[in-house]
This record gives C-alpha cells, structure tokens and sequence, in this order.
C-alpha cells in the first residue's frame, strides 16, 4: 500500500492510450488535488490495482478489461475494501450521466457521494469530449472512404463512355436517386461488379 | 403494421444467435417486434447497460442475474430470466505447450471424458495452473470449480482462476499470463486457428445439461411490460427452434459473421453449430454432438433448479447462507412467465418447474403441461446428483 495524504482521494485511470489518459489527468487536476495512476497496460489489471489500493478506478465503458474489475467487487477477506461500482450510491442521476459519456467509475465501500462527484463531473466531461471526438473521426473517415470509391466510380465511367466528370456524376446521381439508394452505394456496387469482370 | 422497438444488448458470441436470428430471421416481426440490437464490450457493462435501462433485454450469463439476487457483485437492479437462451456451448482449452505435455505424457485428447482430461491436466501442468474465464460469474467459472474439486484428492491447491475478456483470450494465452482457459466459442476455436492453443472438452462433458445464456430483463419491466415479455419469449422460442435444425448451421454462422455482429470468419463460428471441431494446431478432429443447445429437450425453459444450482455453488464460494441462497435464487428463472408466453404454441412445457438436475443418463418422457417432454441426458461427469429440496 503507499503513503498519501490521509484526505486526498487516489484515484487510478486505466486507459492505454497516452494523448487521451493526459486529458483525463488534466481534467481531473483542474477539479481538485488527487493522487492519480495511470495504468496502460491491460495485464494483470486486477493485482495492479490491488497494489495501489485506490479509492476510484476510472475505466472506459468500452474497454473488454473492465469485466477483470468485477472480481475486485468479489473481494472476500474483511480487511479486503470491496470496490463496487459506484452506482448503487449516487443519488443525482450521475449514474447515468457517466454511463451517457463511455465512463465506468469503481470506488470502494463508503465513500461520500460529496467527495466523489467533482472526480465524477471531470470525468464525464472528458469522456464526452471523446466521445465526440471519436463519432466525428469515425464519420471522417466514412466520409474519406466513400469519396475515394465514388472518384474510383465516376472515373470508370468516363472511361466507358468517353464523357466528362460532371456528367459521370449526374448518371451516378441518377442511378442512386432512381434505385432510392445513396450516391456512395451505387458507386461502390459498380467498383465491385468490376472488379469481378476485370 | 406497426412493430415496437426493444433495444437489446449482446456479447458477440455464438450463442448471441438465438437474438440476432430473431431479428434477421423475422421471428421478431412475427411478433410485431423489432430488436435493436447493440453489441456490448464486456459482460459488466451489458449488465449495467441493462440495469440503467439503455436496453430493455439481454444476453446474459446465467450466474449473473442470480448473483445479483445474491447481492454479489457491482450493483444492479433486480433482474429476470425469460428463458434459457442456450444449454452448453463453452469449451476448454490448453496453451500450446500444456498441450504438448499433455501429448508427451501420453494424452490422446478424446474431448469427451472429463474425469481423464482433468487429471491428465492437473499432473502434465504442475501446481500453479493458471485458468482464464470470461468473468466471475459464469458458468464457466462454475463448471471449472466444479470439475476441479470433482477430480479426487490430487488436485493441486495452487490453481488459480482469473478473469480475462474474451477478446483478449487468446492474446493472455500468446503471453504467458494463463496456461488454460474456458470460454464461450468462437474463441476457442480462434486460438486454435491461431495455433496457441488446443481444445481439451467442451462444456457439456462437466455437465451435459448446463444453462449457458439466458435471456434476461429487469424485474420491473417484465412486471410493467406483460405483452412483450410474452411475445419477446415467443420469438426467441421460434428463433431457437431454427437455430437447432441442422439445415439452418450453414446460414446461422454467415448471418453471425457479418461485420454488424462477430466480425470473425464463418467457417470457425460454423463448427460450434455442427459440432465439429478442429482441436489442435495440427489439425487434429474431433465431434461433439450437441455442443450448443437451443431448442432440443426444452432447452429454453428456465428451470428453477437450474437457477438453484448455480446459486448453491456461488454461495459456497463467497461464503453465503446457502439456504437463504436457495429461496432467493428461486424466484429469479420466471418459468411461469414462460409458461404463460408459450401455453397453446405447441411448445414442449413440462409438468415441473424444478427438477432434479444430473438425473438422466439417457433420452427420457417426462410428464408435461399437455402432452410428454422429451429430456435429453442431463448428467454430472462424477455422477452426482444435484436436488434441490435436499441441499444444501
């Protein structure tokens, strides 16, 4: 177990990539004075959180390794400090505000909702902050692809039939809009077919 | 036609099927149903997703409602079981070197007697055998305590079970952290396909009648929502009773491919469907009827007993009253709603709600709301018999 301030809340982030546990540390520093862990490694998560004996544990809803966390809930000995999901304690609608982010929070038994809501809040706002990012970098990149398959598209048709860019684009409009199908389905229907006929 | 939504969690695993066969295959349509269907990351976070009402149902382990009658684990609301979604269906399996002791020492890997391959295990892997399970509260972590304890006086104190995710199985395998694990297919077969590993059982050689998944809601909704816990029941009744015709594997295992659900190859999802297995890296073969369960033997009636085994073993473990672990437990496998969803479909719906369980060696008639119920064999592999009235 380490030494720390009696009265300061230590709380471990576990989170592998780097750029993302900074925010949250940041996030988490702006709130108040913690002693905060960042744990990147997914190996042996359960024993490495035992050695730190935090009193929250911050852990992406995405992330598979949460279900290792249930077995600290499980812990048996008296001198063991359960850790539980900090859910069944919050009176304020924190619950589902932090399920909303993508945030899991595990404290140990007994600790005040009061101390634990400003770590929460930090939290939440983060964890939005990348949720945000993820959808718009995930739509991005949808974006990117289908504008490489509709190039790809409108490029094979010029080819077949001697006509200009535009015109390629208004048959591929056509077709989409004739078919109740979206530009970037009809173009990567043609991209396929052709492929099979090359 | 106007059909009502019901957002619904999963694990993409193989025996998800029954759920997403009900919507792929329109069983739920048949029902004016239509099942959202989001796909969930781990076990805990489907459990809370459903405790804090982001989905109305789910694919659940069948420990996990019972525990959280229990009181044990992270928080939840009280939680109902609909129906048996599965019976069977996990595997066993070794790191490549444990499997290459075990072959040194002489093992065949037969993959059907568990007495054998427990003891042929515990002696090739020495003392500090290292076990991974999906989670705490699984059946795999039961059937494995289970037969551990079940092998005779030889079984080495130093074993250690530990929870890894599925996903990450076959990688905790590849570094050393564990030197055998039991999980729910495909993930089994995936280390063997990546050659770190072999398949030493299926499930069903410990217990050739365990509930594996069930179909779970809060308490609270099945209380508010009496029309949709029938016809939800109905749809995973009918979608079942195509997953178990052989002639549906070949389809069930492309639908459950697919990039929106496993994301993993048909062909390795396909032999836990037909029961053909590629055990090793070498390519040994092995068969194993009835891997995963369905439909056949009233595989979806949620069994009070069923409910109380597991629960009888949970408390032993975390050091729980067990009769008070019993009545609790009791009530948590909703037979009756199952009853009243299916009563007049032609549904096999047995005369009892509570049986003994590890009592049928072979196919047997039992007595039935109408007509007989064919059991199929449902037997402990030390032979022992779990009664309810008896216990603890």
């Amino acid at each position: 177990m380490l030494c720390r301030m009696p009265d300061t809340l230590s709380i471990i982030v576990v989170e592998a990539d780097r750029e993302r546990a900074f925010m949250i540390v940041d996030g988490l520093r702006e709130a108040g004075e913690f002693d905060i862990h960042v744990i990147s490694e997914p190996s042996r998560l359960a024993r490495q959180i035992q050695l730190q004996d935090p009193d929250v544990v911050l852990i992406d809803i995405e992330n598979p390794s949460r279900d290792v966390l249930e077995e600290l809930a499980l812990a048996s000995g008296p001198k063991d400090r359960p850790v539980a999901m900090f859910v069944d304690r919050s009176e304020d609608g924190m619950t589902s505000a932090a399920v909303e982010a993508g945030v899991s929070a595990y404290v140990v038994d007994g600790l005040q909702p009061a101390r634990l809501k400003p770590v929460l809040d930090a939290a939440i706002a983060r964890f939005r902050m990348f949720q945000r990012m993820r959808t718009e970098l995930a739509e991005t990149k949808r974006a990117l692809e289908e504008r490489k398959v509709i190039d790809r598209a409108k490029g094979m048709i010029m080819k077949a039939r001697g006509i200009g860019e535009d015109e390629a684009y208004a048959l591929l409009r056509k077709a989409a809009m004739d078919q109740n199908k979206r530009v970037a389905e009809i173009a990567q229907a043609l991209v396929s077919a052709a492929g099979l006929l090359a | 036609m106007s059909l009502t939504r019901i957002p619904t969690g999963y694990v993409p695993l193989t025996d998800a099927a029954p759920l997403i066969a009900a919507q792929e295959m329109g069983f739920a349509a048949e029902e004016r149903l239509t099942l959202d269907l989001h796909r969930a990351p781990s076990w805990s976070s489907l459990r809370d997703m459903l405790a804090f009402g982001r989905v109305d149902a789910a694919h659940m382990l069948a420990p996990v409602p019972v525990a959280a009658a229990l009181g044990l684990g992270g928080a939840s609301a009280p939680l109902s079981v609909l129906s048996v979604l599965s019976v069977n269906g996990t595997v066993i399996g070794v790191s490549s070197s444990l499997a290459r002791r075990l072959i040194d020492a002489g093992y065949r890997f037969s993959f059907d007697d568990a007495l054998s391959a427990g003891r042929a295990l515990t002696a090739a892997a020495g003392p500090n055998l290292r076990i991974g399970v999906p989670f705490p509260f699984s059946m795999h972590a039961e059937l494995l305590t289970y037969w551990l304890k079940g092998l005779g006086t030889d079984t080495p104190a130093g074993i250690g079970i530990r929870t890894v995710p599925p996903p990450l199985m076959t990688e905790a395998i590849r570094n050393g952290e564990i030197d055998a694990f039991c999980v729910g297919e495909p993930w089994g077969s995936m280390a063997v396909e990546q050659g770190i590993g072999a398949l030493l059982l299926p499930g069903q050689a410990i217990w050739s009648f365990a509930p594996e998944k069930v179909l779970t809601v809060r308490s609270t909704w099945a209380e508010t929502e009496p029309g949709l816990t029938g016809r939800l029941i109905r749809a995973l009744w009918r979608a079942g009773r195509w997953l178990a015709d052989p002639a549906s594997c070949g389809l069930a295992a492309e639908i459950l491919s697919s990039r929106r659900y496993l994301d993993l190859p048909a062909e390795i999802i396909e032999r836990a469907l037909s029961g053909k297995f590629t055990v090793s890296a070498q390519g040994l073969q092995r068969g194993a009827p009835g891997f995963i369960g369905f439909h056949d033997g009233a595989a979806g009636f949620p069994w009070r007993s069923q409910a109380q085994w597991i629960a009888l073993q949970l408390a032993r473990r975390n050091g729980l009253d067990g009769e008070t672990a019993l009545a609790k437990a009791g009530s948590v496998f909703r037979s009756d709603l199952y009853r009243n969803a299916l009563r007049g479909t032609g549904a096999d719906l047995p005369a009892a709600s509570s049986k003994l369980e590890g009592a049928v060696s072979s196919p047997l008639l039992a007595a039935g709301e109408s007509e007989t119920v064919s059991l199929l064999k449902n037997r402990f592999f030390d032979g022992r018999v779990f009664d309810p009235l008896a216990a603890p």
